[in-house]
């Protein structure tokens, strides 16, 4: 009888052999085309806002709140998870891949209740980025203070 | 009947497969099987309002179809061999609950539809029962949420993924009347050869599919050509060649011969599915809905299912494990 054990040595090459490989320039391309049109969006949005007579800082918090809003919007009309797909790291990385990945979690699990479904698990995803968003922070500024 | 060889039991008042009953959800209708499907579903919730509730309606409508379709009444049914991919197998709990049918909950991953064929043949052929039911179901976007991302979440999904199908199969297994019978099946057993990526389940259960199909070759002194097709659960397009490569490399050619629920049924250029689909939906509903079609229309008269399952959960990854695999062999013939 065959072992499986003779091939196990060789196994994850046989593996990566026939695995498909992702197509890494089609990947960059299409991520540098989204994120640029969210990027665009969004500096398009921070000059109307100031055009109206806002203050720079005040149209760089509209602009992120605005943003934040139309991500939400188009993720519960089950849009923006077509964008990420075709996007990658180009609609993940901006501030709207944070909102979808929030309203998505919100979305699933509404339906386990409002506490323990929807507030204990509406950060499954974000909740990583924004503690070692804060760790980071926290470095960057005793850096600072000596510096 | 009896033990035979290492690890196969061949029967010698066979079992048969007197009904078979499917349902699929809308992209797999879509798919190059959608006209074999007994129930095909136009809304992914089935007017639930979740995911999970969603799946046991699925298993509720197949078992309801499949009792109608074979003029049974529920009390005709005297055990009841299901399970699903959901945590707890709730899915056939509550699909089931109902039915008031003694009932085994299984779990063995996306092999449940070999591994509930194989226990309810067993009891039939071992003289414990007359008429059973076995089957299993998976959802797309329970699957997802349990194993994975929220589904709206706008993530990319790996080229060696595979998309979990919406979809049930269940079949009558019957001590006497007219259907394919059972006339051997092969138990696996678990195989690891230390794949960890959660994203390549072909990878993880092809050695489990190749030593199932080989020892129920070697048990039963029979070569590939003695069977029509050797058809794997969900192995998808990678696992599959993966599965031929290591075979060949074991001194067996299954080329040709070897096929994949998750490779028939959906059109992976025009579905967009990554590596073919996935789940125990998928060789639940491929084998009662197309494959149960072609053994009666004796387009095949004598198979080799072997349904295939990834051993891991969500939390056995992230602690380092490995994903060993699983694979039970169910030999179908038409007389």
């Amino acid at each position: 009888m065959a072992n499986m054990k003779q091939i196990k040595n060789e196994y994850q090459e046989i593996v990566k052999m026939h695995s498909p490989k992702n197509k890494v320039m089609k990947n960059s391309l299409r991520a540098f085309l989204v994120g640029g049109v969210i990027c665009t969006l969004g500096q398009g949005l921070s000059n109307l806002y100031m055009y109206y007579g806002m203050s720079k800082d005040a149209s760089a918090m509209v602009t992120t709140v605005s943003l934040i809003l139309l991500s939400a919007i188009l993720t519960a009309f089950n849009v923006y998870d077509s964008v990420g797909k075709y996007g990658g790291a180009g609609s993940l990385i901006p501030i709207t891949g944070f909102a979808n990945s929030m309203v998505s979690a919100a979305m699933e699990y509404k339906k386990e209740g409002y506490i323990y479904g929807m507030g204990a698990k509406l950060f499954t995803i974000a909740g990583p980025v924004i503690v070692f968003g804060t760790i980071a922070s926290v470095i960057i500024g005793i850096i600072y203070y000596f510096v | 009947m009896g033990h035979t060889g290492k690890q196969t039991i061949v029967f010698k008042n066979p079992p048969i497969i007197t009904c078979a009953y499917s349902s699929a959800g809308p992209k797999e209708v879509a798919g190059p099987l959608g006209d074999y499907f007994d129930n095909k579903l136009q809304d992914e919730l089935l007017g639930e309002d979740s995911w999970e509730k969603a799946e046991s309606k699925l298993i509720k409508q197949t078992v309801q179809g499949l009792l109608h379709k074979a003029n049974k009444k529920q009390e005709d049914i005297q055990y009841l061999f299901a399970g699903d991919l959901q945590n707890q197998v709730i899915a056939s709990t509550f699909g089931l609950k109902d039915f008031n049918i003694p009932f085994f909950g299984l779990y063995g991953a996306c092999s449940t539809m070999g591994e509930s064929m194989c226990l309810a043949s067993m009891i039939v052929a071992g003289g414990m029962a007359d008429l059973v039911m076995a089957g299993t179901s998976s959802h797309y976007c329970a699957a997802e949420k349990q194993f994975r991302f929220p589904v709206e979440y706008g993530g990319q999904r790996a080229l060696t993924q595979q998309w979990t199908v919406t979809g049930s199969g269940f079949v009558l297994i019957s001590r006497c009347g007219v259907g394919p019978k059972i006339d051997a099946i092969t138990p696996g057993k678990m195989v690891d050869l230390g794949i960890k990526d959660t994203f390549n389940m072909g990878a993880a259960m092809a050695p489990a599919a190749v030593d199932t199909i080989l020892t129920h070759l070697e048990d039963t002194n029979q070569k590939p050509s003695d069977f029509d097709a050797i058809i794997t659960g969900d192995l998808g397009n990678c696992g599959i060649d993966i599965a031929v490569d290591i075979a060949n490399k074991l001194g067996t050619d299954l080329s040709g011969v070897l096929n994949d629920c998750g490779k028939l049924i959906f059109d992976d250029k025009k579905q967009d599915t990554h590596c073919g689909g996935s789940g125990c939906g998928c060789s639940g509903s491929v084998f009662a809905g197309y494959l149960y079609a072609q053994l009666l229309r004796r387009n095949l008269k004598k198979i080799l299912l072997v349904p295939t399952g990834a051993l891991m959960s969500p939390g056995s990854t992230q602690q380092g494990n490995t994903i060993p695999g699983v694979a039970h062999a169910v030999s179908i013939i038409m007389d």
